[in-house]
C-alpha cells in the first residue's frame, strides 16, 4: 500500500503544480491533434503518441517540449522521437531525433521535461508530425500486492486521460490497450468507451496547457512479470571463428508476492499449467546459426530448455528449475557461440564486432545491463558506439594461456527494456600474427618437455661417480653393449648360412655350379671377417667380471655356431661335388641326410641360446 | 586372405623394427611404455561415463562437502581453511572443519587448480574436483604397474594395471565427479605399500622414507590409513615369525613406522592417535619387538654359549611382554589410551553395529557384502585369486608374502563392509594379475618352442625332403601344443569378457550421480528427475539467508552445498545426540515435535519422499533407522510403536502413531488427493505399493513452502507461534 500512497501524494502534487502554472508557455505552438496509445498488455508499458504540431505563433521554432509527470518518467526505460512527413499511405518515417532532458527554471520538480530538437526549424503555419514512442517499467502496480496462489493476478496503471503538455491541445484521444477483456475497474470520465480488452477516452477538444485528468485502471495481467536485477552478458571474440556470449540472469518475479503455502498439487492439477500468477518459462531469441547452446546454475545444468532454430532465428525455450511465483527469484546462465563471420566486419584498417546490446529474452526488464565485450589478447585502439548512452569502462580479463589478458570493454546500462536491442559497433584493432602465440606457446611447452626428458635419460645424474654401485652399473651397460654386438654378429653369420643353404637350392635348380661356387668363396669370406670380430669382443666380454655368469653361454654360442658353419660347409661341398660328378638327385640327397639333421639340431641349439642371450 | 594378407604386413613391420636399428631391450621398453600409456589413457576414460551420461557434476552425498570445502580452500586460502569453524551445520553446534577432516583430498585438489592456472588453463575448480578421481585413478595403474613388477615382473605390472584400470571395484568409487576421499586414498594406500615393499627389499633408507611420506599422504587423506598402520606391523610380525627377520626389515620398519607416525601427527583430526588410541597400539608393539629382536640379535653374537643365550632369550622375552601388557593395562585403565571405536569394532564383529550403533549399521554401505556383489565388482579376478596365491605361495619372497597377507585380510573386510571391497580391489588385481601372467607366460613359451621349427623352415623355405623329417617332429608333443593354444584362448576369453563386464557395470551401474535420477520412460525415452537440485535451489534463492534447514542427516551435505543454507546434522555424524533429537522430531506427533523445532530455531523442514516416483530410497523407508537411533537416546521414542505385528505398514492397517507422526504428515501431505497411477484409488503409493492410510492430513505449524515437480522433495515451512491476542 506504501506505494500506491506514494503515488497518491504524487499526484497530488502535480494537481498543484499545474494549477501553479498559468505562466503561458514555451511558445505558439498548438498540438491539432494527439494520439495516445497505451500497451500493457506486457509488463511494460508502452505509450506510441502522434502529435501533429502546428506553429501558429510568428517566429519559427526548432525546439519542441515533451513532459512527463514525474513519476512516470522516474520509470522511464525508452524513449525515442522520430518525425514523419506525408499523409497516410505514402506516411513514411524519418531518423530519429535527438532527445535531451531539460530543466527549465520556474518549474516544478514534479514534471519532468524533455526538449526535442526539430529536424528544420518550423516556420509560421507550418505542421509537422511527430511520433513518440516512450516504454515504461514499474508502472502496473499489482494490487493486492500478495495473493495466495489461488488468486488472480490483478495490477493497476495511472495515467491521465488528458494529455498533459506545456501547450495547448486541440483535439486528443487515448486509448489503452489490456491484456484481456477482465477489467476490475476503470476511471468513468466523459467519453469513456470499453470494447473488449481496450479502453477508450476522447476525443477531447480544446484543452489548455498543463490540463491533467486522473485515471486509474484495475485489469488482470497474465503476463510474465520477468526482472533481471542484474544481467551481465560477456561476449567473447575468438579470431578462431567463434564470439561466444554467457549471460548470466538474476531473475525476479516483480508481480504480486506469493501469499501463504505453494501447493504443488494444485499447481499440478489447474487445467491451464502456467498457473495464474506464476511463470514457467521464458523464452529466448537468439540469432540464426548459434550453437553449442547450454543452460546451466551454480549447482549444474538444468535439463528443461528446448531448442527451435530455422535459417532466421534459433529459439530457446527455457524452463527455470521451479516456477516462479511473485516475488519468487533464481539464477541462471545461458550460453552460445556465434560463428564470427556474422558479427565481425572490417572497415578503414579496423575491425568492428556488430552485435545487438541487450537480451535476447522476450519481454524481460532487466534493471541493471553490463555488458562486457572480451576482445581477443593484443586488441589495440579500442573505441565504442552506441546508439544510446551507455557508461563505459576497460578491464583486462585472463583467460586460458594468456599472458597479458585480453581488454574488456564494459558498458552499463540501467532500466534496460527491449526496445535497447539495438546493435552496438567494438572497433578496435589486431593483427593476425598475434593467433599464431597461443599455438606457438603449447608447442614451445611440449618441446621444452621432450627435450628435458631426453636430456635427463641422456645425462648423468649420479652424484658420486666413484661408488662402487654406480662403477657396477657403467660396467654393466658396458657388457650388455658388447652382448648386443655379439648378438648382430652371430645374426649376420645366420644370414650368411641362410644365402648359401638358398646357393643350394639355386643349384638344384638351374644347376649352375660356378655362381654356386662364387657364392660358397663369398660368404667363406664374409664368414672368415666376422670371426675376426668377434674375437676381441669374447676378450672383452671375459674381462667383465659382472660377465661372469653370460661369457660362458656366449662362448658356447659361438662354438655352436662355429660348428654349424662347418657342417654347412661340409654339406656344401658334398653336394656341389655330387653335382660335379653328375650324380642323381637322390644319392646327394642320401649322402646329406646325416649332415641336414645335425646341422637343424645345431640351428636349433643356437636359436635357444640367442634367446637366452637375448632375455638377458 | 586376411590371415595371408597380415603375415607380410607383421613380416615388414618386424623388419621396419630392424631397420629402425632398435635392440630387442629397447623394443620391449617401447612397447611396455605404450602399453601403460594406453592403460592410463583407459583407467582415465572409463570413468568419463559419468560425464557422458549426465553432466560434469559432483556426486552423491560427501563428495558435496568436500566440493564445498575445496571451494573454501580456494576462494580463502590455506590458512582460514585449517582454522575454518562452520556454523552452517550441525546447529546450533557448529563444527570445526579444520579440525573434523582429512584435508589430503581438498589440498590435492586446490594444488591441481592453482597449478594449472599458474599454467595459465583458467579451469573452473567444479571441474578440477570432478576430474580428480579419475586422474588418481590414472595413477593407482601406474603404481600397480610398479608393484606388479616388484612382486612378480614387469608382465605381471602390465597385466595388474590393466585389470585395476577397469575393475568395477574400484571404479565404483573412482567414476568422474565421485569426489570422495577414497578417490586418492587408493591411490596413496598403493603407493604406500608399494614403496614400504620396495624398502624391506632394498633396506634402502631412501624408500622407507619415501614410504613413510606415502603414509602420510594416505593419513591425510582417509580414515582408511588405519588398515596400513595395522597391515604393516602384521606383516612385520609375520616375517619375524617366520624367520625371515633381516637387517632390510628393520631398516625399513623402523624408519617408516617412526617418521610416518610423526608425519601423520601433523594432521589435526589424527593429532595424537598415534601414541594414543588402541587401533594403533599394534604398530607401537611390533616397533618394540623389533628392537627387542635386534637386542636378542646382538646378545646372540657377543655369546657364545647357546645355552646361556637360551635362558637369557627367556627371561627377555617374559619381561618385555610382561612389561608391554602392564604398560598397555595401566595405558587402557587410565584412560590414556582409548579403546577401540565402535566402527573399529564392527569391522572385527560384523554383528557388533546391528546390536550397538544403529547410526553405523543405517549406512547401506556398511552392510555385510552379498555374494552377488563380490561377482559384480570381481568377476573373473574372483576365480584368479586363487590361482595367483598358489603361484604366489610357489614362489615365496617378501614381497609376495606382502601381497599375499595384503590380499587376504583386505578380502575379509571387504566381506564385512560393502565399501570396503575398494580396498581389496588393488590386492585382488595384482594376485589375478600374477596369476594371469604366469599363465600365459607359461603357455606361451611352450607354444614358442614349438614354433620355433615350422618357423625357421618356412623362412628358409627348405626342400621337401627336408620338411618331412620336421612332421616327424613336430609330432612328438602335439598335445601340448594344441592343449596350450586352447587355455590361451580361453584365458583371452576369459579376459575379453571381464573387459566387456567391466565396461557394462561402469556405464551402466556406477556412473549415476544420485542427485539426478535417470528412469526410461514408456517409449524407450531417458526421463530425468532432477527434483533434489530443484529443492536445493528453491532454497538457495527463495529461503532467507540465516534460515535453518531440519532433514535427515543424509541430505545435510548436500543442502549446505547446494541450498547454502545452515542446517541442524549433516552426514558428518559426530554427534548421536543431535541426530537423535532430530529422529526424535521426525516420529513425534506434530505438536511434540514443533516444541523441538521451535527449540532448535528451525526454520523448513525437509522430506524426501518417492511415492508419486516409486524412488524407494526415501525417508519413509528410512523412517525406522529415524525410530531406532531417536529412541536409542530418547526412550520415549519406542520402535514397536510403529510397527503393527513386527511390520512396518503406511496403509489403513499401519499402527496410529505411525499415521500421526510428523514424517507421515510431511510425506503424504494432501496425497490423497492425488491420483498416482491410472487405475488405482487416490493417494496410492508406488514405492510402496499401497493405498495410504491416513488422506485426510491437516498440518497446524506447518505449511507446505515447496514440493518439487515429482514430489521427491518436500519442504515444509514452519510457521512462527500463533499470536496470543
Amino acid at each position: 500500500m506504501k506505494k500506491n500512497s506514494s503515488v497518491v501524494v504524487d499526484l497530488l502534487l502535480l494537481l498543484l503544480a499545474i494549477t501553479v502554472l498559468a505562466t503561458p508557455a514555451f511558445s505558439d505552438l498548438v498540438l491539432s491533434k494527439v494520439e495516445r496509445r497505451i500497451d500493457v498488455t506486457s509488463q511494460i508499458a508502452r505509450v506510441t503518441k502522434t502529435l501533429k504540431v502546428v506553429n501558429s505563433g510568428s517566429e519559427s521554432v526548432s525546439e519542441f517540449t515533451l513532459t512527463f509527470p514525474k513519476f512516470l518518467s522516474n520509470n522511464l526505460a525508452y524513449l525515442s522521437v522520430s518525425h514523419s512527413e506525408g499523409k497516410g499511405k505514402a506516411k513514411r518515417s524519418l531518423a530519429n531525433l535527438s532527445v535531451k532532458e531539460a530543466h527549465p527554471k520556474g518549474m516544478p520538480d514534479s514534471i519532468s521535461f524533455y526538449s526535442v530538437s526539430l529536424p528544420k526549424p518550423l516556420s509560421k503555419g507550418d505542421t509537422l508530425t511527430l511520433e513518440v514512442v516512450a516504454a515504461f517499467t514499474n508502472v502496473l502496480q499489482p494490487f493486492p500486492e500478495k495473493i495466495t496462489q489461488r488468486d488472480i493476478h490483478l495490477v493497476m496503471l495511472q495515467e491521465s486521460a488528458q494529455y498533459l503538455s506545456p501547450y495547448v491541445v486541440e483535439s486528443q484521444s487515448l486509448s489503452i490497450k489490456l491484456p484481456n477483456a477482465r477489467i476490475e475497474s476503470y476511471s468513468k470520465l466523459e467519453n469513456t468507451k470499453v470494447q473488449g480488452s481496450e479502453i477508450k477516452y476522447g476525443p477531447y477538444k480544446n484543452l489548455a496547457q498543463y490540463s491533467y485528468a486522473p485515471i486509474v485502471v484495475h485489469f488482470e495481467s497474465k503476463a510474465a512479470f520477468a526482472v533481471a536485477e542484474r544481467l551481465v552478458r560477456e561476449i567473447e571474440v575468438s579470431h578462431w571463428g567463434n564470439v561466444q556470449v554467457t549471460e548470466h540472469y538474476n531473475l525476479v518475479h516483480r508481480g504480486a508476492q506469493l501469499k501463504g503455502e505453494f501447493s504443488r498439487l494444485e499447481y499440478q492439477d489447474r487445467p491451464n499449467p502456467q498457473g495464474v500468477s506464476a511463470f514457467r518459462h521464458l523464452l529466448a531469441r537468439l540469432p540464426p546459426r548459434a550453437h553449442s547452446i547450454y543452460y546451466r546454475d551454480d549447482i549444474g545444468n538444468i535439463s528443461t530448455s528446448q531448442m527451435q532454430s530455422d535459417s532466421k532465428k534459433t529459439e530457446l525455450l527455457i524452463e527455470p528449475r521451479f516456477p516462479l511465483f511473485g516475488g519468487w527469484k533464481t539464477f541462471f546462465t545461458i550460453g552460445y557461440g556465434l560463428p564470427l563471420s556474422d558479427f565481425l566486419f572490417a572497415s578503414e584498417g579496423k575491425r568492428f564486432l556488430d552485435i545487438s546490446f541487450g537480451s535476447p529474452m522476450i519481454d524481460l526488464v532487466t534493471e541493471k545491463l553490463i555488458v562486457q565485450v572480451v576482445l581477443p589478447e593484443g586488441s589495440k585502439d579500442i573505441s565504442v558506439t552506441t546508439p544510446f548512452a551507455v557508461k563505459q569502462s576497460h578491464e583486462i580479463k585472463y583467460s586460458h594461456l594468456d599472458i597479458a589478458g585480453r581488454p574488456v570493454v564494459v558498458l552499463e546500462k540501467n532500466n534496460v527494456v527491449p526496445d535497447h536491442n539495438q546493435k552496438i559497433q567494438v572497433y578496435y584493432k589486431f593483427s593476425n600474427i598475434n593467433l599464431l602465440s597461443e599455438p606457438l606457446m603449447l608447442i614451445t611447452g611440449f618441446f621444452v618437455l621432450f627435450i628435458t626428458c631426453i636430456i635427463y635419460t641422456r645425462a648423468d645424474f649420479s652424484i658420486s661417480k666413484s661408488s662402487a654401485a654406480y662403477l657396477a652399473k657403467l660396467q654393466w651397460d658396458e657388457v650388455l653393449a658388447t652382448l648386443q654386438e655379439v648378438q648382430n654378429i652371430i645374426q649376420k653369420c645366420l644370414a650368411a648360412h641362410d644365402k648359401l643353404e638358398a646357393s643350394l637350392r639355386d643349384l638344384s635348380r638351374t644347376g649352375d655350379i660356378q655362381t654356386c661356387k662364387a657364392a660358397r668363396k663369398s660368404t667363406d669370406s664374409l664368414l672368415k671377417d666376422l670371426s675376426k670380430e668377434l674375437r676381441p669382443l669374447l676378450a672383452s666380454l671375459q674381462s667383465f667380471p659382472s660377465a661372469s655368469q653370460i661369457s660362458p653361454k656366449v662362448e658356447e654360442l659361438v662354438a655352436k655356431e662355429r660348428e654349424l658353419q662347418e657342417k654347412l660347409m661340409a654339406k656344401h661341398t658334398t653336394v656341389v661335388e655330387g653335382y660335379e660328378k653328375k650324380s642323381s638327385g637322390r644319392d646327394i640327397e642320401n649322402r646329406i641326410a646325416s649332415q641336414q639333421q645335425k646341422i637343424i639340431a645345431l640351428r636349433q641349439e643356437v636359436d635357444d641360446l640367442l634367446e637366452f642371450i637375448d632375455e638377458i | 586372405m586376411a590371415a595371408k594378407k597380415a603375415s607380410p604386413d607383421l613380416l615388414n613391420s618386424s623388419f621396419s623394427f630392424k631397420s629402425l636399428k632398435l635392440k630387442t631391450k629397447q623394443q620391449e621398453l617401447l612397447l611396455r611404455v605404450s602399453i601403460l600409456g594406453l592403460v592410463y589413457v583407459l583407467a582415465f576414460i572409463a570413468r568419463l561415463f559419468s560425464v557422458l551420461r549426465y553432466e560434469s557434476m559432483i556426486h552423491e552425498f560427501d563428495p558435496y562437502f568436500n566440493y564445498r570445502t575445496t571451494l573454501f580452500l580456494t576462494e580463502k586460502g590455506f590458512y582460514e581453511f585449517w582454522n575454518w569453524f562452520d556454523s552452517e551445520s550441525w546447529y546450533p553446534l557448529g563444527r570445526i572443519i579444520g579440525g573434523t577432516l582429512y584435508p589430503g583430498l581438498m589440498v590435492t585438489a586446490a594444488l591441481i587448480y592453482w597449478t594449472l592456472r599458474f599454467l595459465r588453463f583458467f579451469v573452473h575448480i567444479r571441474e578440477v574436483c570432478v576430474l580428480t578421481a579419475p586422474f588418481f585413478a590414472s595413477n593407482t595403474t601406474l603404481v600397480a604397474y610398479f608393484f606388479g613388477k616388484e612382486i612378480w615382473d614387469t608382465g605381471a605390472g602390465l597385466v595388474a594395471a590393466a585389470l585395476i584400470a577397469i575393475c568395477p571395484g574400484y571404479i565404483s568409487r573412482s567414476v568422474a565427479g565421485s569426489y570422495d576421499n577414497e578417490a586418492v586414498a587408493i591411490f596413496a594406500l598403493l603407493l604406500t605399500f608399494y614403496l614400504f615393499v620396495k624398502a624391506v627389499k632394498t633396506g634402502s633408507l631412501s624408500w622407507a622414507l619415501g614410504s613413510a611420506f606415502g603414509y602420510f599422504y594416505m593419513v591425510s587423506a582417509w580414515g582408511g590409513y588405519v588398515f596400513i598402520i595395522n597391515l604393516v606391523p602384521l606383516y612385520v610380525l609375520v616375517l619375524l615369525i617366520t624367520g625371515r627377520y633381516s637387517m632390510r626389515l628393520y631398516v625399513a620398519y623402523n624408519c617408516m613406522y617412526i617418521l610416518g607416525m610423526l608425519l601423520a601427527m601433523q594432521i589435526r583430526f589424527v593429532g595424537f592417535q598415534h601414541v594414543q588410541s588402541g587401533e594403533h597400539m599394534a604398530a607401537m608393539g611390533v616397533f618394540l619387538l623389533m628392537q627387542v629382536f635386534y637386542f636378542l640379535d646382538w646378545v646372540k653374537h657377543q655369546l657364545n654359549d647357546t645355552k646361556l643365550f637360551q635362558t637369557f632369550l627367556r627371561i627377555t622375552v617374559t619381561s618385555a611382554i610382561l612389561v608391554g601388557g602392564i604398560a598397555l593395562g595401566v595405558g587402557t585403565a587410565s584412560g590414556y589410551i582409548s579403546p577401540w571405536t565402535g566402527r573399529f569394532y564392527s569391522l572385527l564383529d560384523p554383528t557388533y553395529a546391528k546390536d550397538h550403533i544403529p547410526i553405523i549399521a543405517s549406512v547401506s554401505e556398511h552392510q555385510p557384502t552379498a555374494w552377488s556383489s563380490f561377482m559384480f565388482d570381481y568377476h573373473i579376478l574372483l576365480f584368479l585369486f586363487p590361482a595367483g596365491l598358489y603361484f604366489c605361495f610357489k614362489r615365496l619372497s617378501d614381497a609376495t608374502i606382502f601381497i599375499v597377507m595384503y590380499g587376504l585380510t583386505s578380502l575379509y573386510f571387504a566381506g564385512v563392509m560393502v565399501r570396503l571391497i575398494l580396498v581389496a580391489t588393488p590386492a585382488v588385481c595384482l594376485i589375478s594379475a600374477i596369476a594371469v601372467s604366469a599363465t600365459v607366460k607359461n603357455l606361451t613359451s611352450l607354444l614358442r618352442t614349438k614354433q620355433k621349427v615350422p618357423q625357421t623352415g618356412s623362412t628358409k623355405g627348405v626342400g621337401s625332403s627336408k620338411s618331412s623329417s620336421k612332421v616327424t617332429l613336430d609330432q612328438s608333443q602335439p598335445f601340448h601344443k594344441n592343449g596350450a593354444i586352447a587355455l590361451l584362448v580361453g584365458v583371452f576369453y576369459l579376459l575379453s569378457r571381464y573387459a566387456i563386464h567391466c565396461t557394462w557395470v561402469t556405464s551402466e551401474a556406477y556412473s549415476s550421480p544420485s542427485i539426478v535420477l535417470a528412469a526410461r520412460g514408456a517409449h524407450g525415452n531417458r526421463i530425468i528427475f532432477d527434483d533434489y537440485r530443484e529443492a536445493y535451489y528453491w532454497l538457495r534463492q527463495n529461503t532467507p539467508t540465516d534460515a535453518k534447514v531440519m532433514s535427515w542427516w543424509d541430505y545435510g551435505y548436500q543442502i549446505t552445498a547446494m541450498g547454502n543454507r545452515t542446517v541442524i546434522v549433516d552426514n558428518n555424524t559426530w554427534n548421536n545426540t543431535h541426530i537423535a533429537t532430530v529422529g526424535r522430531a521426525m516420529s513425534s506427533y506434530e505438536d511434540e515435535a514443533y516444541d523441538i523445532m521451535r527449540s532448535l530455531d528451525v526454520n523448513y523442514v525437509l522430506v524426501v519422499f518417492g511415492g508419486v516416483t516409486g524412488y524407494s530410497s526415501d525417508d519413509i523407508n528410512k523412517f525406522l533407522w529415524m525410530v531406532r537411533i531417536g529412541g536409542g537416546v530418547y526412550p520415549v521414542i519406542k520402535e514397536p510403536d510403529y510397527l503393527v505385528n513386527g511390520e512396518f505398514r503406511v496403509d489403513k492397517g499401519a499402527s496410529p502413531k505411525m499415521l500421526n507422526c510428523l514424517m507421515y504428515k510431511l510425506c503424504y501431505y494432501r496425497f490423497g488427493e492425488l491420483v498416482t497411477e491410472y487405475g488405482k484409488p487416490t493417494g496410492y503409493d508406488r514405492a510402496r505399493g499401497v493405498e495410504i492410510g491416513n488422506k485426510d492430513i491437516k498440518l497446524e505449524h506447518l505449511e507446505e513452502a515447496y514440493t518439487t515437480s515429482n514430489w521427491i522433495v518436500r519442504v515444509y515451512r514452519v510457521k512462527p507461534p500463533t499470536n496470543m491476542l
